[in-house]
Order: structure tokens, then sequence, then C-alpha cells
């Protein structure tokens, strides 16, 4: 299976041409989903077969390498189509096609009757193409194929209904703005990349984390190399300053913001990271920097999560505090428990997209919580798994995203210090209440809808069963990462499969502190205690007592206001950055440069020789034939003197 | 060695083809556009035999063929390829039957006259790829200008007239500075040879020796006139106007394969002609490429009428192609010369693809459209795969060359510094503003069957049949693009190395 790696990228490719090419006239739904479908299922086995047969070699035998052809050789760059098997490019492999599946198949109740039915399918069998070029490149080019495939797919299928209004302009400005924020992004990534050939003369991975590892470099050099990979993990997994064009993206269908938005594309960031923790962990200021922003990205985004009526808003935002949380756990060197946290991530996040499709799904296309209320008799299915994604989200034990949430924050507190922890803990804390609040407006109290328009239903079997399967995945997943404390002996499963990958940096970080198993558990007790708190107040106020809920709101108005406006990010950038760029391109470049001063000349030095030949006016017939026959003339006879004068 | 007849055969099947043609009757339209295509065809089909035929491996000149042709002077008709001529043959001879098939509906007055123009475009861009003999190449270069100047004044738009004339203006401006360097260096010559010469061979040998002051103002002389064809900023604005008036075909010749005789003659001729001169002026050309990267994407953004969009944008691609000539690495040259190639390929595919909503509405203009997705499916997809080919997305060919031209400006020792790749690679952001920008504005959005647009219809098998093509090799250079950096491989090195040795004193990586 491992030497077949490379189906699991054919296949979803060969989905996208089929639908992609024959799709309009295949019509037949069945035959697309499945076929869309299939082709992700089929990969995902080849994926488990080659984890199982990965796990059965000895831990310094997992990496294997499957090259296709070679795609790039010029002097001394040479890269090509090759696919890397170790792992943590089977454990983002397991993720992307399994949880692809799941939400392929539920994408089938979902977009029926869309009459963009097969180009959804083509699409999303595109991303998963992409998807699995980024994860199993054995080299920075093909992973930027990747990154820039997934960008392209993102673009696509954020505009997917392009002909729709989306809040202040058309999903065709939030696919846009996706796609150039990315590029903004990518810009970094490729000058890091450019960094990387000159410093180590290659760009495959295992030459240069070998050459990392050996040679003797400044630390300066890691550390710009780092700061533009950075910079590109910015833009692809929404952190701060690049995050902005996430929460626009939601204007897509909802299984592509499960997917794309929520349990992998925006977590590449985060995989990239991982992949080049021997560079960062050669570049500690650096390390701090990404722990910095990801600290600041999950407050920042949970604080505006608050405050947002939108369902698929308030999960954005989500996302975003919880990709923050993801590069805290790299900057503080934990590489394993941010992969873990990508992995019980995907299972609830993907989980509670996926519900919000359903309800949207079933309230005809209204996403306003406060339109919702009291539809858990309606939607049962879709409620009770919805709670488990919000319990687990919430950090609850013993749900996934408990073990792994916690880990992080161990980390942190170990690694790099209680204001860390703290920031991580107040985050996890306003991520219970908003989660809740988002649950209560939604499934709890009375209704909220118009009941003579609105006929709420529950999805159909091909919807609510992916649900089910990720909510089991949502309360079991974190078992596979049971800290020591806790297992024992057996220590850290995924820690020790993950391992191997991370030995070279773990080593060039500073070990550990030696902390007691005892801090480790009060400080769990803390964080388990304040969600749950945070939980019973976001019930409280939105089932028992809404008047506090509007009663903080207006005592608190300027704050409000402000997060509810996203603290105005992208009104400051538009007016920074965009407004002035267009401004200074329209006038000052074009009209001005251009058309005067450059064209100004020309024109001014063909006037002036009018001017100066004025008495010679009549041989100006004004003709441009003319002129072309006379220069012609002038040239030969030019030559001809030339050819006779020697 | 010296007498291979293949080249002549080649630059003759497209001159006999427009000779041929004055003999047909007027108002036999059809059968005056099936004998323009089926001779350019054969000309695609010869270059071919040329490729097959062709040493990868061996960097100097291939199927040469000389002959004394003016003996007072010592001037030769001396041609032959070597695979940077090769490549750029290719895409003459590709681009040209293409661009006929294209013009089909869209000329109708004057069908003959435009056939002829078009071929005797064919002979003077082969012949400027292929001449070996500065003399000869001076001939093609300005016999080429006029066939292009008649199809501008002739078959374009309402300001044909002004287009035209500035068009010629400038480049003809250009030509006469390279005229009189030409003149002096064949002078030059008569001293180390002992004889006046003007065989590209001689002076590779001859040029280097020449004082640097010298040097530098032959270089200058020979780069300015380069410089207008590519156009490198400030020299552009010729450009957008040309493109806006000149007919679809027209259009995609100019920017298809006119541009790359700018860049070509920096690499043939400014490099390894003039080597110390050469280093010395490469941070500052590099300044103005980079400048003209930003620049052309910035006004391109800002830009109403599509065809005037897609002008300013060449001006930003051509940018990076002479970034990377001047970087003079082994990557950055091989990728300045796949980008040629590229751009010819994208920029022609949009230019077609604006021909083809042109000729059904009237309208260039952005603000016109919107939402035609709806209607137009094919030309959607079509025109996405064009955008981002131009915008650089890995898979597809412009990526190629772009990497390889920022990998290699990088890491140059003649430029000596991040700071251009840093600033070149801000141009991928702005190529992804302007471009899917204008997507979004034409193809998204809510469709209205407005006058203009209810007329729309669409790409229909005839046009399928132009675009494929190209599409075929958008692919495939984005996924395999050693079928042709193979063939530049030896070419690059060995300038890159006839330059460096010549200036030994700075040292390349």
């Amino acid at each position: 299976m491992t030497q077949l790696i490379y189906l699991t990228v054919l296949l979803p490719l060969a989905g996208f041409l089929i639908n992609g090419i024959f799709g309009s006239r295949i019509k037949n739904e069945k035959i697309i989903g499945w076929l869309g479908s299939g082709t992700i299922g089929v990969s995902f086995l080849i994926v488990v077969g080659a984890f199982f047969e990965t796990i059965a070699l000895p831990t310094d035998q997992r990496q294997h390498i499957v090259t296709l052809f070679n795609w790039l050789s010029v002097g001394s760059l040479n890269v090509s189509i090759a696919y890397q098997v170790d792992q943590l490019s089977l454990t983002m492999a397991l993720i992307v096609t399994g949880v692809g599946f799941i939400i392929h198949v539920y994408s089938i109740g979902y977009m029926h009757g869309d009459k963009g039915f097969w180009r959804f399918f083509a699409y999303l069998n595109l991303f998963i193409f992409a998807m699995m070029n980024l994860i199993l490149a054995d080299n920075f080019v093909l992973l930027f194929l990747g990154w820039e495939g997934v960008g392209l797919c993102s673009y696509l299928l954020i505009g997917f209904w392009y002909d729709r209004k989306f809040e202040k302009g058309t999903t065709g400005d939030a696919a846009k703005k996706a796609f150039i924020v990315n590029r903004i992004g990518d810009f970094g990534f490729l000058l890091g990349m450019f960094l990387i050939f000159l410093t180590f003369n290659s760009l495959n991975f295992n030459e240069v984390f070998t050459r990392a590892n050996a040679l003797n470099i400044s630390t300066t050099v890691y550390s710009f190399i780092a700061l533009f990979l950075f910079i590109g993990a910015t833009g692809k997994s929404a952190q701060i300053p690049l995050f902005v064009w996430l929460p626009d993206a939601m204007a897509g269908p909802t299984p592509v913001s499960a997917l794309i938005h929520a349990a992998t594309m925006v977590t590449a960031g985060v995989y990239m990271v991982a992949r080049c923790s021997i560079i960062f962990a050669s570049a500690p200021a650096i390390m701090t920097v990404v722990a910095v922003i990801g600290l600041l990205t999950a407050l920042f985004a949970a604080t505006i999560g608050l405050v947002q009526n939108d369902i698929k808003k308030v999960l954005a935002y989500s996302t975003v505090s919880q990709l923050g949380y993801m590069f805290l756990a790299m900057g503080v060197g934990a590489f394993s428990a941010g992969i873990f946290h990508v992995m019980t991530h995907a299972f609830f996040k993907a989980l509670l997209f996926l519900g919000a499709g359903s309800v949207i799904h079933g309230m005809h296309d209204e996403q306003n919580i406060q339109k919702y209320g009291g539809l858990k008799k309606y939607m049962p299915t879709t409620y009770k798994t919805f709670l488990v994604a919000a319990i687990a989200i919430s950090g609850i034990p013993p749900l996934a995203g408990f073990f792994s949430k916690d880990e992080i924050l161990w980390s942190a507190y170990a690694n790099a210090g209680f204001i860390y922890w703290f920031i991580g803990v107040v985050t996890a804390l306003l991520t219970a209440f908003y989660m809740f609040r988002l649950l209560n407006l939604t499934f709890e109290g009375k209704h909220r809808f118009d009941e003579h328009h609105v006929h709420p239903h529950e999805s159909p079997k091909l919807m609510t069963i992916p649900l089910i399967v990720l909510a089991v995945l949502s309360v079991v997943g974190g078992f596979i990462g049971i800290p020591e404390i806790f297992s024992g002996e057996h220590g850290n499963n995924f820690h020790s499969w993950l391992a191997p990958i991370f030995s070279d940096s773990q080593i060039r970080l500073a070990q550990y502190g030696s902390h007691t198993h005892f801090e480790e558990i009060l400080l769990m007790v803390i964080s388990v205690v304040g969600a749950a708190s945070s939980i019973y107040l976001a019930r409280y106020i939105y089932l028992k007592n809404q008047k506090v809920a509007e009663h903080t709101a207006s005592k608190f108005k300027g704050i409000y206001k402000i997060l509810l406006n996203k603290y105005y990010v992208d009104e400051a950038y538009n007016k920074a950055i965009i407004q002035p760029i267009f401004r200074t391109s329209e006038s000052l470049l074009w009209k001005i440069t251009d058309v005067k001063l450059i064209d100004g000349l020309v024109n001014g030095t063909a006037s002036l020789v009018e001017l100066v030949s004025g008495k010679v006016r009549k041989i100006q017939t004004g003709v441009a034939q003319t002129y072309a026959v006379v220069m012609m003339l002038g040239i030969v006879a030019a030559l001809f003197w030339i050819i006779f004068s020697l | 060695m010296e007498n291979n007849l293949l080249i002549t055969y080649l630059l003759f099947i497209p001159l006999a083809g427009a000779l041929l043609l004055l003999l047909f009757p007027k108002g036999k339209e059809s059968s005056i556009r099936v004998f323009g295509l089926i001779v350019s065809l054969a000309a695609f089909v010869l270059s071919l035999i040329v490729y097959f035929k062709f040493d990868p491996a061996n960097a100097g000149f291939q199927f040469t063929q000389k002959f004394i042709w003016v003996e007072k002077l010592n001037v030769s008709y001396f041609v032959g390829i070597d695979g940077l001529s090769l490549v750029l043959v290719l895409l003459t001879t590709f681009l040209t039957p293409l661009t006929l098939l294209s013009s089909w509906k869209g000329i109708q007055k004057n069908v003959k006259e435009f056939t002829f123009f078009m071929l005797m475009l064919e002979v003077g861009m082969l012949g400027v790829f292929v001449s070996l003999d500065l003399f000869l190449f001076y001939i093609f270069w300005e016999a080429m200008l006029i066939p292009m100047y008649f199809i501008i004044g002739i078959w374009g738009g309402p300001k044909r007239i002004y287009a035209s004339v500035k068009f010629f203006i400038y480049t003809m401006f250009g030509s006469l500075l390279m005229l009189v360097a030409i003149i002096w260096l064949a002078v030059y010559a008569s001293g180390p040879l002992g004889v006046f010469s003007t065989n590209l061979l001689d002076l590779y040998q001859v040029g280097p020796t020449i004082a640097k002051q010298i040097q530098f103002w032959m270089f200058a002389a020979f780069a300015f006139s380069f410089a207008i064809k590519v156009p490198l900023f400030p020299l552009h604005t010729w450009l957008p106007d040309a493109h806006v008036e000149a007919p679809t075909a027209g259009s995609v010749i100019l920017a298809g394969v006119l541009l790359k005789m700018g860049t070509y003659g920096l690499i043939r001729f400014c490099l390894p002609l003039f080597p110390q001169a050469a280093i010395a002026f490469a941070p500052y050309i590099s300044v103005l490429a980079v400048i003209g990267i930003i620049y052309g994407a910035l006004v391109a953004m800002v830009q109403k009428d599509m065809k005037k969009l897609v002008s300013y944008s060449s001006v930003s691609h051509l940018g990076f192609v002479v970034l990377g000539i001047f970087a003079m690495t082994q990557q950055s040259m091989q990728g300045a010369i796949i980008q040629m190639v590229n751009h010819g390929l994208s920029t022609g595919a949009l230019f077609l693809l604006v021909g083809i909503v042109y000729e059904r509405t009237h309208s260039r203009e952005i603000a016109d459209y919107g939402g035609i997705a709806k209607v137009v499916p094919l030309f959607s997809v079509a025109f996405m795969v064009a955008s981002l080919s131009s915008i650089g997305l890995p898979g597809l060919n412009g990526f190629i060359g772009e990497f390889l031209i920022l990998i290699g400006s990088f890491k140059s020792g003649v430029l000596n510094s991040w700071w251009f790749t840093a600033f070149a690679a801000s141009g991928v952001i702005f190529a992804a503003v302007y471009m899917l920008w204008m997507y979004q504005r034409v193809v998204f959005g809510e469709y209205h069957a407005t006058p203009k647009l209810e007329h729309l219809t669409d790409l229909n098998a005839r046009e399928m049949i132009v675009l494929i093509p190209i599409f075929i090799f958008i692919v495939w250079i984005g996924i395999y693009p050693g079928t042709f950096l193979k063939l530049t491989d030896a070419v690059s090195a060995s300038i890159i190395h006839q330059v460096t040795t010549a200036s030994s004193s700075i040292l390349l990586k």
C-alpha cells in the first residue's frame, strides 16, 4: 500500500477530471456524488493500509519515498514529483482522506438539487488532490504546488455560488480576498524557499533537514527562513495579521467550510511548521514570535466569537482561535501536541460545521442564530452531535478536545511560562462560553422564527450519519493521545508515533523543564473547572436570563460594538493599504506617469520635431505610410553610403 | 555543416506562401484563408522536424548555412539555431497558424492583404531568431516592423493611426541607435580580424576586447533598442496603445513573439558581445525590470479595458524575463527563456479570449460584463485557466518560469542582493489582484442580458481548436517542463560562461 500512495493523489485527480469534463452531461447526482466520494474513500483505504504497513516496521525504517518523475531540474535545483510516506504525512493523510470522505458523503445530501452539483464534486476532488500533494510532498516546491492548489480550490469553492450576494458584496469578493491574502503569505513562503535553497543548496526535505541538523549555520539565517515560512503559514492558517479572509470564506457552501476552512486546508500552515521543525527549533526568537502570534490570535478571535450572530461566523472565528492554539503549540516546541490538536480539531470542528450546515439546511438558508431557538426537538440528531462537539471543543474530559488542548496548555506552561498558559486558559473559557451561547441560542429555549414560513426538519440520513461518525470520533479521538500521567508506562501513543519526526528539533530545543505531576494535574483541573463554569454561565445567560446579555451589551456598548465589528480590522486594512494602493496606481502611476509624463515626453518630442521642421511642412503629408517608406529609404541610403565609402 | 538548408526552407515557406498569395484573385476569401493556414502549418511542421533533429547537448549553432552576400562588406547570409532560437522559432510557428485561424471571422476586410502581412511577419520574426549575421539580423528586425505597422494601421481599432505611428516611431528610434552600433562594431572588428565583419561568431570573439568605456556605449545602444521592444519601464507606453488598437491576431503576435525579440536580443547580443558592460549595467537594468514588474501590475490593476489590462500585465511579466536575464544564473536564464514562451502562451490565450468576446459584444470594457459564467461556461473555464497560467499557479506553465527566475536571481552573484527578488516576488501578489479582479467582474456576479451581452455565445468549435493546443502546452510546461528546459540548458550555460569568463573579476555562484 505504501508503494501505491501516489494513487491517493491520482484518484482524486481522476475524479476531478471525470466530473469536471463529463459531469454536466452525467446529470445523475448519485453517480457524480458517489464517484467523487468513492475516489476519496479508496484513497482513505490506501492510507490506512500504508499506515498499518508503516507501524509494523521498526521506528527507524518508517520513512518511504515514492518517486513518480523528475519535475524541475535546472543547475543544482532538482525536484521531483515524489511522495514521502512517514509518520507525520500519514497522520495528516488519514485526517484529510478520512474526514474528507465523510464530508464528501455529507455533501451528496447537502448539495442535492443544486444546479452546480457536478461542479461542486469536481472542485472538492481537486481540493483533495492538491491537499494530498501538500502533505505528501517530499520537497518544498511540490508542497508549494499543493499549497497554491488548495488556495485555488478554496477560491473556486468560496465563489461557488458566484451569482449570490454576500454581506456587502458578492461571493466573488470573498473568494478573491481569500486568494489574495493567501498570496501575501505565499510571498513570504517563496522567499523562505529561496533562502533555504541559497543556504542548503537543495529543496528536498530530507537533504535540507539533514543539512540543517549537521551544518553550522548562523541563527540569523535560520531566523529569516523561519520568519518567511511563518508568514506563509499566517496566510494559509489565518493567523494575525492575515486572518481576515477566513471569516469571509464562509460565503462558500457549508461542507466547504467544514472540509477546507476548518478541518484540513487551514491546518496546512501548522503542518508546514511541524515539517520544518528543525528550522524553527534553530531560531528561538522566531519560535517566540510563533507562540505569541498564535496565542494572540487565539484570544483575539475568541473575543470576536463571543458576539457574532451568524452561526458560521462564530464557527469561523472559533477556527481562527483554535488554529492559534496549534501555533502556540508549535511556538513552544510541542510539535506533536500541535498535530494532535490538528486531528481532534478536524473531528469536532468538521462536526460543528456540518451540524451548522444541517441547521441551515433545515432552516431554509437562515444563518442568524437570533432567529433560531428551540431546534432540538426538530433536529434531535443534529442537536446531540452538535452538543458532543461543543463539549469536545470546550475541553471537558474525556472528549477529544480535552486531551489535545490540555497538552498544548501544559507545554505552554512548561516551556514558555505562566502567562502563556494563563492567556491560553482564558481563551479556553471564552471558547466554552461562545460555543454554548451558540448551542443554547440555536437549539434550546423558545423558537424565535416565524412558524408559518419556516418549518425546521431533520436532515436526511446521508447527512446525519456523517454527523454521528464524527461525533464518535470527537468522543474517542483523544484516547490515542492520553498523557503519560494517566496512561502510565505506555506513554503517550500519539507522541511516540510522531517522536522520530521531531527528535532532532527536540534535541536542538532546550530540554523541557522539570515539572511535577502535581502541577500538571493542578493546571488541568483549573482549566476544566473554568470551562465548565463558562458553559454554565452561557447556559444561565442565554437560557434563563437573556436580559443579562442585553444588559451587558448595552453597558459595555463601546466594547460590544468593537467586537461586533471585529475590531474594524477589515476597515483599517482597506483605509491604510488597499485604498492608497489603488489611488496611487490610478492617478500617480497611470494617469500622471504613464499618460502625462512619459507619453507627454514622447508626443512632445514629436511635436517639437514638427515645430522645427515647420519650413519643410510640405513634405509632411501626415500620412504615416509615407513616413515609413521615407524611413526605409533613408536606412537603405545610409547603408549604401557606408558600403561605397569604404 | 555550413550548408544546411533546413533553416532557409523554414524562412522560405512563409515567404513563398505570402508571394503566391498575391496571385489569388480578390474575392476568394475562403481559399485565401485556407491557403494561408496551410502555409503556416507547413512552417510549423518543418520547425518540428528541426526540433527532432536538434541536438540539445550541443551549445553551439546548428543547421547553419552561410554564403557571402555582400562581398565588399564581408556580409553574409548566415543562419542557424541554438536552443534559445529553437524555442522561439517553435513559438512563432506554433502561434502563427493559430492566429490565422482565430481571425477567420474577425477579419473580413482585405483578407488577402491581411494574410499576406501575417505571413511576411512570420518571415521577419523567424529571420530575427535565426540570423547569425548582424546585418541580416538588422534587415529582418526592420522588415518585420512594416507588416506589423500595417496590421495595426489597417485592421486596428478607432485610434489605430495614432497607435501604429507611435509603435513605429518608438521602435524605429531604438533601431537607428542599434544600426549605428552595428556599423561601429563591424568597423571595429576590422582591427583584430583584419576585415570588416558582421558575422556574429567573429564578433563574439571581438566584442569582449573592446575597451570598457566604449563597450558601455555599444551596450547602451543595443540595449536601448531591445528595451523598447521588450518593453522595459519606462519605454513601455507604446505597448498598451498598440495592443488596444491592434486586431486580435496582431495582439497575439505582438505579445506572443514580437516582445520576445527584445529579450532575445538582450541574450543573444548584449550579454555575450559586451560582457563587462552587461555585468556593470545588470543592477541598473534589473532595477528597471523590477520597477516594471510592480508598476505594470499596479497600473494593470486600475484598467477598465480588458485588453489594456492584459497589455500592462505584459509589462509586468516581461520585467520578470529581463530580471532573469541580467541575474545571469543557470536557473534565472533558463527561467527567463521558458518564461518568454510562457508569456506567449498565456497572454496569447488571454488576447484570444478577449478577442472572442469582443467579436460578439463589441466591448472590451470590464464594466459592460458580469456573471457571464452562466451563459458561456466553456469560455469561463478557458478564461480561468489562462488567468491562472498568467498569475503563475504551480502546475501550470507560468509558475515554472517565475519560480526559476526568482530563485535564480535570489542567489545571483551579479546582482548580489536579495532586494531584487524580494520586490519582484511581490509581483505575484499583484498579479493575483488584477487578474482575479478582472475575472470576478467579468465572469462572476449576477448576469443581466443587457443589449451588449444578449448576443454572447459560448466558444465554437473553431475557437476551441485555436485554444486547446495552447492549453495543452500550458499544462505540459507546468507539469513536465523538462521537455523544454533541456533545449535551453546548454545554451544558457554557455552564454553565462561567455559573460563570466570575459569579465572574470566578478565571481558567480
